[in-house]
Order: C-alpha cells, then structure tokens, then sequence
C-alpha cells in the first residue's frame, strides 16, 4: 500500500474509484466522480498510485488518463495524448512549457481497492 | 568610476552583461529604466500571446543584477541630464552623478497624426503594458484592426488572430507590404499568403480619422470609404526616443535619433548611446543585433579606457540589415541588397505560385557573387546565403544552383557550413563566428547544441542560426574522429538502430523487459514509443499484448487516432482504394448507426470521424463481420498504397496497377516502422496515382515496373528518386523488401524515407548499391526476415476485440464503463455534424 501526498486534510472523504486490476499497469484509467473526472495511475514499476484532474489544461481536453506515464529526472510525470505536455505527478506542475499546473489528489490502496482522497474544495 | 545607464531594454541589458564579464576593476553600473520590469525579450513579445509568461521573457532575473553588484531602478525613468554637473534627476527624485551616461532608451512606436488616436480601443505594439491592454481589451471584442503592414504590423496582427480576432484587417499606406524588405513580386506573393491565413490586407490605404464616440468603432479613410472594427493597433514604424537628449543640448537627427560616432560617442565625450536610439551616419538600426554589435563596441572602448594592455580596438562601421522574420505560416526573409539591379547585377528568380514560393538573388554580373536577395514561403537556405555574400564567397558555377531545391541524386552545391571561413559570423545576434563554436567543441568540450549555447551564447538570440549550429557541431566532432551518438533520451544511452540489434540479440519482447536489461529509470513518451515501434517491427506480436499496451503512443493504444474533443477516427484498410459496393453500404450503415461523421481521405479511404472511445470495439466488430481490417491510420506502419484504375479500364495503361497495389498493400499491411510508409502505383507515367510522392513508389512502363523510393508529402515535400527501371513484379517486390527492412533497422525513431535518406552518406547511389546490388551482404537474410513479418501479420482490432482484457479498455470511465464522456461535444455541419472548437 502506498499513499502520496500526506498533505490531505482531515476533511478528506476517501472515495473508493475501483479495484487495483481495473487499472492498466504502468498506465491509466477515468474515474468518474459525481461531474468531475480524475485521472488515476497505477505507475507499477515504482509499485505507486497517482491521480490528477483529467483535463489537460493546455486544450481543456479530457484526456490525460489516457497519457503516457513515465520520469523525468526520477520525477514521474504525465504526457498529455494530445500534444505531449508533461505534468509532474508528484506536485502537478507543468515540466514542457507554461501550462498551468494540475490538480492532484492522495491515493491510498486498501484490500485490493483503490481510494482518492477528495477534499471538500477540491471538486465542485 | 560611475557608470549610469539609462534604460533597461534590450541592448542596455546587454551592455550590462558584457561589461560585467569583462571584470573592470573600480567600476560602479547603476541602471535606471522606465518599465515596470527587468529587461526582457523583447523580441519574442509575441510569444505571450502563445501562452508564455512573463518571466518566460526576462533577460536576467532581478537577483543577477543584485549579484553582479548592479544597482538596478525599476519604473524610475531619467527624466533630465545635467551636462555640466554631470547629473541624472529621475522621476522618483533620485539626482545622481556619473562619470560616462550611456543612453539606451530605444525607441517609441510612432504614431502618425490622425485624428481620434487617443479613443479607449487604440493600442501600441512596444511593450509588455501594451500586451496587456491589448489582451485584456480583445477579450471584449470581436473585430480589430492593425495600421501598418510592416514586420511588426503583420505580428501585431497574427497576434490578433491568436488572441481570437479571427479576420484582422491591416491597413498599409504603401502600394505593398513590408516596402522596405520586398520587392513588389515578393510582396504580392506575401499578400496572398497572409489572406491564406484570415488576414484582410488593404494597401495604398490612407486613413484620414479615427471613428466612434469615446471607443473605436471605425477607421475612416481618405478616399471616402470605411471600415468598422472594434480595436485598432498602431504600427506605422519606430521613433528613436532622443528626448532626454534634444533637452540637454546633444545633437539630434531629424527624427529624434541621438548622433554617434564609431565608438558610440555623443557630442558630449562622457555620454555614449546605443541600440534602436544611436544614430548611426544617419541611419537607425531597428533591429537587437546590430543594437548587441554596439554594446560590444562600447564595452570594449570603455575597457580600453581603463585598463592595461588594451583589447584591439573595436569600431562600429554599420551593420548589416538581412532579416528572416518569423512570421506564423510563411517564411519571409531579405538579406545583403536585395533590389540589386541593373547592368552590373545579374537577378536570378525562381517562382512558384502555387505554393507561395519567390526566390530572388543578386548576383555579380561576372556570377561569381551573391549581393543580396529575397526569400518568400522557402527560406531554409537563408543561413548559408547569408554567409555566402557576408564572406564574399565564390558561387558556384550555376549560381542558380543555390536556390533550387537539391535535384536527383545530387547533394546541395550551394556553400556548406564546411567551406565557410572561420570568420564567419554564424549567430548575428550575439556575434558568434564559426571559429568560436567550432573551438567550444574542440577545446571545451561542447557536445550537445545546448552545451554549445551556454558556452557561446550562439543561438539564443532569435535562434535562427541554430541548424548551422549543429551541422558545425557535428562536422567538427566528426573531424576530430568522434563518433556522434544520437541516444534516445535519459533512459536509454543507444541510438535506435544500436537498441533494435540489442532488443532483436536478446530476444527482448516487452517494453519492461528492454527498460530492465537495456535501459535506466522509468522509461518516458519518448522512448517508450520507439521501443514500442522496435519490438513491433521485429515480431510482429499484437501491440496491446499484456505489459506492452501502456507503452505504445496513445493512438496505437486505442488503435485510432484521437481528435479534438477526444474521440477518434475510424478507417479500414481499403487497399488499393478498390472496394465493392456492399462494402460501402456497410461503412455507411456503421457511420449511420455510431453518428458518425464520414470524409473521403486523401488516402484513397473513407474516414469516420467522432467515435466515443467505447464504441470502438463495436464499430469494429460490425466492420470485421463485412470482411473489413484495420487501416493502420493510427501508426507508425503502412498506410495505403493508392492505385490508379490502370489497365483494366484506362486507355493508357500499361500495366494493371490495381491488382499491383493490392497485393504490396495486403504484404506491407500491419507492418510497423520508426515513421509511416506509404506508397502507391500508377499504371503508366502520366502518375495518377502520385507514385513519386510516396516512400516507395511504383509506375508502370511497357517491360514491367520502375521503383522509385524516399518520396515525401507532408510539409517538406520531396519526389521520390529512381531506385530500379523496369523490373518485373517478383523484382519489385524482392527490392522493396529489402529496402525496407534496411530502413527499419536503420532510421532514427520518427524519421520518414525521405529524411532517412537526406541524411544517408552516399545518398540514392548507396541506397541502390545496398538494396540492388547486395552491397552489404544482406539482401537474403532481409527477405526472410520480411517474409516471417508477412506471415506473423493478424489484424490488431480482429485480436483486440476478441480479448476481454483489451477490450475493457475501450471504455472512458472505469468506474462507470457503459457511460460516454459527457464532456465530448458536436455540432451540425453541412448535412453532418463536427467536433466542437477547443476552448
Ligand atoms: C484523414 C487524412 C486527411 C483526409 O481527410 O484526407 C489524414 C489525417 C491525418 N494526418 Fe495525414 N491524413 C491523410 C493523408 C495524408 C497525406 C496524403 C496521402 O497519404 O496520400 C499526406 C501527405 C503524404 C505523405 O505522408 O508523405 C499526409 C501527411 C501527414 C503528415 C506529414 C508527414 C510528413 O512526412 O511530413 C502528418 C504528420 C505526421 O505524420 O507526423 C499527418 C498526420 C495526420 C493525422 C494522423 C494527425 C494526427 O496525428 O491526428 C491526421 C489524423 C486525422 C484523424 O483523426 O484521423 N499527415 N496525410 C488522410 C488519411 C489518409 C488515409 O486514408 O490514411
Ligand atoms: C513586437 C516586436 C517584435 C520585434 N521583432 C524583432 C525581430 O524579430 N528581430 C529583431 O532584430 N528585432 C525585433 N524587434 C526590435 C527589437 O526588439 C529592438 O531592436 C530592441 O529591443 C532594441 O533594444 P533597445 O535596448 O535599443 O530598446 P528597447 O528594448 O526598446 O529598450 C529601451 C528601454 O529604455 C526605456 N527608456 C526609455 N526612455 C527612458 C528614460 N528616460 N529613462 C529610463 N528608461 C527609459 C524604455 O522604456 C525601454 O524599456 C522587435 C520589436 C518588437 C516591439
Ligand atoms: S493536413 Fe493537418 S489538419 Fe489536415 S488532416 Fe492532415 S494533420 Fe490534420
Ligand atoms: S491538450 Fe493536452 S497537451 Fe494539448
């Protein structure tokens, strides 16, 4: 089990996305939540969980779940399938050019299931 | 020693940093300047507009000015200079005394007396203030307009068109554009160009007033008519700001420039000037490099003045104007003279109207040297041209030569870097002679084009100069015997070509396995894609294999190319372009059914547009039952081979390029490569099928087939080049094979035929030696190879939906698989429907 970003507020609701085989290996998957939708990695060749917003800032295009994962400098990142601009994982900065940074929310894997942290203003 | 400098632009910067690095004993700088913010890149302004930030632009940060021991003034302009006592009064109340001003206050945007320029709605193209009123107003409105169609007058207006003015309006006193770098063919061919683009140009427009109440509503002219538009950016050319200057006594040119010497003296020996507002033997230099050549100079006169032994003196005589402007769609560029004319000049023009291409070069009469020249659509040769008559070298014995694109066979005769003398001075805006780059990689080392900026500053200008940067680069590491490696990227330290033998040794298959035994770190979208493509090319498995799928690109992923709005396109292989009419019905019912929006391509297919991620499995199943395959549209593989109707019908045809093309489609199909393939076979030389254009291409002649190969569309287009003449089928087929397994195990990852073999030494006569006469020995094992590949082939979408573990992933929730993006959205087009703009 791992868990990112010990920053979650005590508020935080773990909502539970799905099991860990529904998620590709080193890849990732859409989760729907209420109106929104998160992007959720499952970066296994660090055996380590992610997620971010799925938008990609750049277009506004509901795509970075369908990204490639990978590292730069050790830092793991996102490219965006649509024009490859890469996000770190980790903070959510923009690593190609000067998109704004994307959101990024906890993960935490207990008994074979997968939960995001949401917190109370992350989604709308 | 006080040394003040006034204004913070970009020549006054640096200024500052060249004499920093020159370490004058005893020195103090103190710099004041009127904008808001530490020098910037003026130069690339446009480029917030393209979403670079401010800081993005900074020359230096506030923190280097604090380290070099510079006291830096921020919105504090001069506002008066005391000759006598030798004191500055600025707006914040600081009075202070130097021993030598230096004048860089630049210039202003000139304004042109027209009534009403002062309404809310007018803006100038100067400043990063002036960005921002622009942007923020724009957001408001929907029209705007730009007077001046100039250099800078034609960016104002592209960047109108980025910040979503669709149909800007430029308004030109002149009969044509940019007079002072194009001649009339030039301009013209410009002109079309631009209105390619959305721009409505006027020339020979003269406006007479500025309409509308408060805010803009209009321009009037002076032949009467009008022109509504909710904004208007002036600019109409450059004023040097000499105000300070004509207030304290110093003598002035006529429109405000601040006269110079040869050492960038004043009238007055304590006071320098520099940049957009020295004048220079009655000439302003509107331009950063000519403004950087004058820093140079300044900075070593003033060293010379202080220290011991002196630097060899440095004068400035003039600065040559050749420009290469980055307009968005179209090269433009002027450089040397470039109206040269008349008995003693001989002017050679290449024009194509079709593709927008105009080429002028002045040449000596005895055509032994180039004096100047323009470029419009095509300025890839303005580098070596630039030199060429910079460095008076010899032409050579066609001049022509070096404006016609390279012919069959035959490498470029212009001037190489390599006959360039080491004088030469390859980046004009930092002033970088060859010599210098040539000496960062010999004596420090410098490997990489970045080393190579950071060592010389060479490129980091306007960056024009950095192709020759490289090709220096590398014909000096190869002259010094080093092997050029060109890795992957930090995960991997081999070429392509060096990974595929190590993958094909090892018998490596998945992504995992070849990052494990080859490579460092986690793999990223650079080399996950190319040893993707690699594994693919040598076995031919199913891409989505288990552990390989997240590592192939996101098109080869879904197997369909994603668009905006995130859904994809659908094409099945249509080979040859020949399909029946059940076929059709099929692709029109399966459009029907899934809404899909359908095109002909320019493939010789039919392309469905608009598919949601989680109907694909389902389009698909309904095209397999019909007898459809994958179309390959979304890889690095064969896409078509388009035919001609041939001999069967056609009253020329010499062969039946029908039923050809089918069968080199049904072989190559699947196949995948570092870049597409395509081809295509016409059944005589009249070329219906465009055969010349293709990686390899096939026309029909009386005895059999000619092959020609390394063909290129897209936006360097090239013919392909004569492999074999009149082969027969079973030749043909036998050559293709071999070349292109050379190609994939040779190619750089995303490198079509033509750039392949652009880059092979030896060129067409090599590749022929290799692919017709065996040169290498490998001809036998290459066909097997190939045939194993043909026999390996299946159809990737038949396999992919007949897996349940792939096919789950073909749903855009994984939390809810049934539901589409709600996000996803179309609207009505024609009789059809399109995907929704991007926001
Ligand atoms: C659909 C089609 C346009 C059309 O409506 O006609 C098309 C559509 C695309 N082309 Fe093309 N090209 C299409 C024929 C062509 C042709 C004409 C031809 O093949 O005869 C060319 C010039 C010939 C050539 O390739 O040399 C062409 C040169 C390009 C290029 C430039 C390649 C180059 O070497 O410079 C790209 C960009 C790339 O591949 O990097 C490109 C890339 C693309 C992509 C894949 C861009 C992308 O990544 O999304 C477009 C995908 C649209 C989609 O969503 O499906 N397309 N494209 C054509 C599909 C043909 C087919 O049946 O498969
Ligand atoms: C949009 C745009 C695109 C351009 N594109 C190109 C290009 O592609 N290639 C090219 O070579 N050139 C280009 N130029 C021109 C180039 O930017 C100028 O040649 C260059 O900036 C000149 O540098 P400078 O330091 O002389 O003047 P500036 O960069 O204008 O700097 C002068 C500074 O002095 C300040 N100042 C003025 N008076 C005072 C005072 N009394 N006290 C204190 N400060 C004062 C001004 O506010 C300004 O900040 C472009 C210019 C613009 C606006
Ligand atoms: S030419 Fe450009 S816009 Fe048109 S289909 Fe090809 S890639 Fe897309
Ligand atoms: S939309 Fe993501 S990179 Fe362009």
């Amino acid at each position: 089990m791992t868990q990112q970003k010990e920053t979650a507020l005590e508020s935080d609701r773990w909502f539970a996305a799905c099991r860990v085989e529904d998620v590709a290996e080193n890849g990732g998957v859409c989760v729907k939540y209420g109106d929104s939708q998160i992007a959720l990695f499952y970066f296994t060749r660090r055996n380590e969980w992610y997620a971010t917003q799925n938008e990609c800032p750049h277009k506004k295009q509901m795509a970075l779940s369908r990204g490639m994962i990978g590292t730069k400098n050790e830092e793991p990142k996102i490219a965006c399938p649509f024009h490859k601009k890469t996000f770190s994982l980790v903070t959510g900065e923009c690593l190609s050019g000067d998109e704004c940074a994307i959101k990024t929310y906890p993960v935490k894997v207990e008994n074979g299931r997968v939960y995001i942290g949401i917190g109370q203003n992350d989604v709308s | 020693m006080r040394i003040i400098v006034v204004g913070n632009g970009m020549v006054g910067y640096k200024f500052c940093e060249k004499l920093v690095a020159k370490k004058i004993p005893g020195i103090q700088i103190s710099v004041f300047g009127e904008e808001q913010y530490p020098a910037y890149d003026r130069v690339h302004l446009s480029s917030f507009f393209e979403g670079k930030d401010i800081t993005g632009l900074e020359l230096a940060s506030p923190s280097w000015y604090r380290e070099n021991g510079i006291d830096l003034h921020l919105g504090d302009p001069v506002q008066a200079i005391n000759r006598s006592a030798k004191l500055v009064h600025t707006f914040k109340g600081f009075v202070k005394h130097y021993d030598i001003l230096v004048m860089a206050t630049g210039s202003s945007a000139f304004v042109p007396r027209i009534e009403g320029v002062e309404k809310e709605g007018v803006f100038l193209y100067r400043t990063i203030e002036d960005l921002y009123l622009i942007q923020s107003y724009a957001a408001k409105v929907k029209t705007g307009t730009v007077i001046g169609g100039g250099l800078l007058g034609l960016e104002a207006a592209k960047a109108l068109i980025d910040l979503g003015i669709s149909n800007p309006h430029v308004i030109e006193f002149a009969p044509r554009l940019m007079p002072r770098q194009l001649d009339e063919v030039a301009s013209e061919m410009l002109l079309t160009t631009l209105t390619g683009l959305g721009l409505t140009i006027h020339t020979n427009t003269n406006t007479s007033g500025i309409l509308g109440k408060n805010q803009i509503t209009g321009l009037q002219f002076a032949d009467g008519s009008s022109l509504q538009t909710d904004m208007l950016i002036i600019s109409a050319g450059i004023r040097p700001r000499g105000e300070l200057a004509v207030e304290c006594g110093l003598e002035t040119g006529m429109n405000g420039g601040v006269v110079v010497n040869n050492f960038m003296q004043t009238t007055d020996p304590s006071i320098y000037a520099i940049g957009e507002c020295a004048l220079y033997n009655e000439m302003i230099y509107g331009l950063v490099a000519p403004g950087y050549e004058m820093a140079e100079v300044l900075v070593t006169h003033l060293y010379n003045m202080m220290v011991k032994p002196p630097l060899p003196a440095r004068e400035f005589t003039g600065f040559d104007m050749s420009t290469r402007l980055k307009l968005v769609g179209t090269d433009v560029a002027s450089f040397g003279d470039p109206f040269a004319d008349g008995e003693n000049v001989r002017n050679i023009v290449l024009k194509d109207s079709v593709k927008g291409i105009y080429k002028r070069i002045n040449v000596s009469a005895d055509g032994k040297y180039l004096l100047g020249g323009i470029l419009i659509g095509d300025a890839t040769q303005y580098n070596l041209l630039l030199q060429t008559c910079k460095n008076k070298i010899l032409l050579p014995p066609h001049p022509e030569d070096v404006i016609l694109p390279a012919r069959e066979g035959k490498k470029e005769e212009g001037a190489g870097v390599t006959t360039l003398p080491d004088d030469a001075l390859i980046c004009s805006c930092e002033g970088v002679s060859k010599l210098s780059i040539c000496q960062s990689v010999t004596d420090k080392g410098c490997e990489t084009v970045d080393a190579i900026k950071k060592c010389t500053k060479a490129g980091t200008g306007c960056g024009g100069c950095l192709p020759m940067v490289k090709d220096l680069m590398v014909y000096t590491m190869k002259q010094q015997g080093k092997y050029i490696r060109n890795v992957l990227c930090e995960h991997f330290d081999y070429s392509r070509q060096e990974l595929l033998d190590l993958v094909k040794l090892h018998e490596l298959k998945t992504y995992d396995a070849v990052l494990n035994q080859l490579g460092k770190g986690d793999g990223c979208e650079v080399c996950k894609p190319a040893v993707s493509s690699i594994i693919a090319s040598l076995w031919n498995e199913m891409i989505l294999k288990k552990g390989n799928d997240t590592s192939q690109d996101s098109n080869d992923r879904f197997l369909a190319n994603i668009q905006k709005g995130g859904t994809y396109s659908v094409v099945p292989r249509i080979p040859g372009g020949e399909i029946t009419p059940e076929k059709l019905i099929t692709i029109g019912k399966v459009a029907q059914k899934y809404g899909l929006y359908t095109k002909i391509t320019g493939g010789q297919r039919i392309d469905m547009f608009g598919a949601h991620l989680g109907d694909l499995p389902f389009i698909w199943s309904e095209l397999i039952v019909a007898g459809f395959e994958s179309g390959h549209a979304y890889g690095k593989a064969l896409r078509t081979v388009k035919s001609c109707v041939g001999s069967t019908w056609c009253r020329f045809g010499l062969q039946d390029s029908v039923s050809y093309a089918i069968r080199v489609e049904e072989r190559y199909r699947g196949l995948r490569a570092p870049h597409k393939i395509k081809s295509a076979v016409s059944g005589c030389i009249r070329e219906c099928a465009e055969a010349q254009s293709k990686d390899f291409g096939i026309i029909a002649t009386e005895k059999g087939w000619n092959l020609y190969v390394c063909g290129n569309g897209g936006s360097k287009p090239q013919h392909a080049l004569l492999l074999a003449a009149d082969i027969d089928s079973e030749t043909c087929i036998k050559y293709i094979d071999r070349f292109l397994m050379f190609y994939i195990r040779t190619a750089d990852p995303l490198t079509r035929t033509a750039t392949w073999l652009n880059k092979m030494e030896g060129g067409i006569d090599y590749l022929r030696n290799v692919v017709v006469n065996d040169s290498l020995g490998m001809a036998a094992q290459w066909e097997v190879e190939m045939q194993s590949l043909v026999d390996a082939y299946q159809c990737e979408w038949k396999a992919a939906i007949e897996n349940p573990e792939i096919r789950k992933r073909f749903s855009h929730f994984v939390n809810a698989p049934d539901e589409k993006d709600p996000t996803v959205q179309f609207e009505p087009l024609r009789d059809q429907k399109k995907v929704a703009n991007w926001k």
